[in-house]
């Protein structure tokens, strides 16, 4: 594994391997000293082209805690303002000595572009509506170390799915981790062919959320209303907001996920945002197992030879 | 100065001839088909044996580039391409900077073509000014300076009001309007075909739908106004129905179809491949399947390229960004051999009818374009059915090397073409 | 050395533990992943039975300390688990082989991180010489000189099935 840019094609013993790293690395965060010297004289360049302090900290945090220098490249005031072409913007980072490229783009595919033109390891941070691959390993992570493993579980993903890079991620990462998956949404806001993809699909969320183990909830973007795909976000609220009434028909141990930022009120409900009335809510165990599961993708990544034991 | 083409099978669907025959020409012109052998006097011969000998082929539907993106192609490295793809005439889209939307610039580009090029070009011209899509263009005007069509090709009208107003001028100056057909609301931030390929991408896509409502409704106004139709790129099996429909009552209405869309899928986008995104953009098999059947059946009537060459720098980006086109004079024939002749889903008089005596009839071109009866400009094309070659996307003669078909083996080559009885070599790019 | 001998080496370094300790009451036992970890194991079983007093045991994987990441395959982490606090405590690190150092110089950074020691003692089965670090072990099992093509294979029945020890000439 040279890049990691999707969980499409990421196998399932890469995907067993991050987690496993990611379990171990995780460990480190409890220390007083949140520090090993793995990646010591390495540099990590995160380049993004969509604003997402989250997730460029998560990767700053995983990079420094591996002893690993992060740069962050100002994307919106650096040459991209003066009509640099993406090519020549990664190829100079390149050749400024990054060890790894750590990349986000508002345009789906951008990443493998990246990976295409430069010999350094590029990691997706998220492409457009394609894939957010750490964010879906630090879902399965998440559900994994809850649930004990994945295999076998049934996992509803509802929102805007269309639109969602998380989701896609969720679909390759789970089904292929030998999870069961269903999406939830309205019909406007489901892609074309979805039931060509490996799920079922619910434009009902009673019978979508009906016995399930996991509900990762996607953020509702509001420009989706501006463009005419919603009529109202009151009435996506009602249809599709997850709240501790929609939850009675899942299984009484359901786990509620979502990648952030939350719109309370409108996709959650403020109960199950804070896992209060009984409910189990991930969200800010997410945010801690992101750092680790990134820990691990840095770490498999800017080694030395690949994999050991495999190619 | 006479000369004699001998030896080769001349197929010229105009006169539904297909037999072993010598090609006589007097001057520029064609003198006349006589029996093998028969051709007595001073004669340059240039032997043909084992080859086919056409009508030389015309793409009523390729992009120049000149004037203004001279960087991607101009008249010269285009109508050299064209002639290395076996045609020798062409017909270019107004899209170029400025537009072709005043007579100015349609003599422009045929003094251009009359000076450096390999094959004839006849220019089309604009609807709208700068393509706009609000003020109509001067069409009688560009009509006397010799454009053969109006096109709204890269920028579809989407005004009814303003398709009514264009199709009712050119109803008025007998010029047929060549139409884009896509409705942009549908397909406004879409780089590819919608469906589950661009759902796996996760980009936006182009619906079929947007085609059909977009044909549907330019057919309706044909029939309101008159206006002799042909519709561009063909690429849905809702749109090769709807021709076929159309045809059926008797409307004014023809149709073309690009190779790529019969040969490629919308699978062929996978990995981001900036190459194999074009507009309309490459379907489904069912698609492919249902223009094959408008080819066989004569619903649709000519094959084109739709030739938009474009430079690596412009397609090495991310799929979003890239420009819609692909290059396609130097694959057309082969692609047509080896895909629709070969597997037999017709005959190559019918395949070579498509390509020159159809887009002559649609467009109306002067001089005999698209025959070999006696009299006709002596323009020709030498194929031989037999050479297997490889696609090389860095031997084009094109300047620019946007081709998808890179690598695919294809049989059927051109081996020379005569414009006006002066034989224009093939080039190979080493 | 066959079972009996790695029997025998074992139990003289749990005494020599004791004795340099003076008792197991402040002492620990951590072994190096993979085969340090049931020598500690065995050392602490030795001593607990000699001294009747539970030794804690933690295991250590010194990956994220390897000094030749950039030049080798990445190799999977295994989860550290030291159940105690180290501050303060007689540290006995175990390994199965000390050859360079390079080995033991990680996992000093590594127990280094997690706290502050009062010592760290080094015990190891075999010393193989060729050190490459100014790094020298507290107890030896037995003193093996070696070629430094040669291999040394310590074979545990915890982690290969059976107690042995395998000095192998270079192949080829």
């Amino acid at each position: 594994m040279r890049h990691l840019l999707t969980l499409r094609e990421t196998s399932e013993s890469d995907i067993r391997f991050l987690l496993d790293t990611a379990t171990a690395l995780k460990e480190i965060l409890q220390r007083p000293v949140k520090k090993v010297p793995t990646l010591r004289g390495r540099a990590m360049v995160t380049c993004f082209y969509e604003n997402s302090t989250r997730t460029r900290t998560s990767f700053e945090m995983a990079a420094k805690i591996m002893s690993a220098e992060a740069i962050n490249i100002a994307v919106a005031q650096s040459s991209v303002a003066k009509g640099e072409s993406l090519k020549d913007t990664v190829r100079t980072l390149q050749a400024l000595q990054a060890d790894c490229l750590v990349v986000r783009h508002p345009s789906s595919g951008a990443a493998h572009f990246i990976a295409s033109q430069v010999r350094i390891p590029v990691v997706n941070a998220g492409d457009g509506r394609h894939e957010h691959p750490t964010q879906g390993l630090l879902d399965l992570f998440t559900i994994r170390q809850i649930k004990g493993e994945l295999q076998g579980l049934e996992v509803a993903i509802v929102g805007d799915i269309a639109h969602s890079r998380v989701a896609r991620s969720n679909i390759w990462g789970l089904t292929r981790m030998g999870a069961r998956v269903r999406l939830v949404g309205p019909r406007t806001l489901l892609p074309a062919d979805v039931d060509r993809l490996p799920v079922q699909v619910y434009t009902d969320l009673r019978s979508g959320l009906e016995g399930v183990d996991v509900v990762n909830v996607l953020r509702l973007q509001t420009e989706r209303m501006e463009k005419g795909l919603l009529p109202s976000l009151r009435e996506y609220s009602r249809l599709f907001g997850i709240s501790v009434q929609s939850l009675r028909v899942a299984r009484p141990d359901v786990l509620v996920l979502h990648p952030g930022p939350m719109n309370r009120g409108v996709e959650i409900s403020d109960e199950v945002a804070d896992g209060a009335c009984g409910v189990r809510s991930a969200v800010e165990e997410q945010v801690t197992n992101g750092v680790a599961v990134r820990m691990a993708v840095l770490y498999l990544l800017m080694g030395g030879g690949g994999m050991s034991g495999q190619d | 100065m006479r000369k004699v083409l001998t030896g080769g099978r001349v197929i010229d669907p105009s006169q539904d001839l297909d037999r072993a025959a010598d090609v006589v020409i007097e001057g520029d012109r064609i003198a006349g088909i006589v029996a093998p052998g028969e051709a007595v006097g001073d004669a340059a011969r240039i032997d043909v044996r084992g080859k086919v000998v056409t009508p030389g082929l015309i793409d009523m539907h390729v992009h120049l580039r000149e004037p203004g993106f001279e960087y991607k192609e101009d008249i010269e490295s285009g109508t050299r391409a064209a002639a290395s793809g076996g045609f020798t005439r062409v017909c270019c889209m107004p899209n170029t900077r400025p537009a072709i939307d005043t007579a100015a610039t349609v003599r422009f580009v045929l003094e251009r073509a009359a000076q450096v090029g390999a094959a004839r070009v006849h220019p089309i011209g604009a609807a709208t000014r700068d393509m706009q899509g609000d003020v109509l263009t001067e069409m009688a005007e560009l009509k006397a300076a010799g454009v053969v069509a109006i096109s709204d090709d890269a920028f579809p009208l989407q005004n009814a009001e303003t398709l009514r107003r264009v199709m009712e001028y050119c109803a008025m100056l007998d010029l047929p309007l060549l139409t884009h057909n896509e409705d942009r609301a549908l397909t406004h931030r879409g780089a590819m075909n919608e469906g589950y390929t661009a759902t796996v991408m996760g980009v936006p896509g182009m619906p079929r739908v947007a085609e059909d409502i977009a044909a549907a409704r330019n057919i309706l106004m044909a029939g309101c106004t008159g206006c002799r139709l042909h519709l561009l790129h063909i690429s849905t099996a809702g749109t090769v129905a709807l021709l076929r429909q159309a045809k059926q009552q008797g409307l004014p209405v023809t149709g073309e179809a690009c190779p790529h869309h019969w040969v490629l899928t919308e699978e062929a986008c996978q990995g981001y491949n900036t190459d194999a995104k074009m507009n309309p953009p490459l379907r489904t098999p069912e698609d492919c399947q249902a223009i094959r059947e408008g080819l066989a059946d004569g619903t649709i009537d000519c094959i084109v390229t739709d030739h938009a060459p474009h430079a690596e720098h412009e397609k090495r980006v991310e799929f979003d960004a890239a420009p819609f086109g692909i290059i396609g004079l130097e694959t057309s024939f082969a692609l047509v051999y080896t895909t629709l002749v070969r597997p037999g889903l017709l005959t190559l008089p019918e395949a070579i009818a498509r390509m020159t005596v159809a887009p002559a009839r649609v467009l109306r071109l002067p001089d005999g374009a698209g025959t070999l009866r006696p009299g006709a400009l002596a323009d020709i094309t030498v194929l031989d059915l037999d050479a297997v070659w490889q696609v090389d996307r860095d031997r084009m003669v094109s300047r620019s090397k946007n081709t998808p078909f890179h690598g695919m083996e294809l049989q059927g080559r051109v081996v020379c073409t005569l414009l006006g009885g002066q034989v224009v070599p093939v080039e190979r790019p080493e | 050395m066959d079972a009996e001998d790695v029997r025998r080496a074992l139990t003289r370094i749990a005494h020599e533990i004791l004795e340099r300790n003076h008792g197991a009451g402040n002492i620990a036992l951590v072994g190096i992943l993979t085969r340090g970890v049931p020598i500690a194991e065995r050392l602490a079983q030795t001593i607990q039975r000699i001294e009747s007093t539970p030794v804690a045991v933690g295991r250590l994987d010194i990956g994220l300390y390897r000094d030749d990441y950039a030049h080798r395959p990445t190799v999977p982490i295994a989860p550290s688990a030291i159940p105690f606090d180290v501050t303060g405590k007689q540290i006995i690190l175990t390994d199965d082989v000390l050859f360079t150092g390079r080995t033991v110089r990680a996992a000093l950074s590594a127990l280094l991180d997690i706290g502050r020691p009062a010592s760290i003692q080094l015990a190891t089965l075999i010393d193989r010489g060729h050190r490459e670090l100014p790094i020298r072990p507290d107890y030896v099992g037995k003193n093996v000189p070696t070629a430094r093509q040669e291999h040394v294979r310590v074979l545990l029945q915890e982690v290969d099935g059976e107690d042995r020890v395998v000095l192998r000439k270079p192949s080829g």
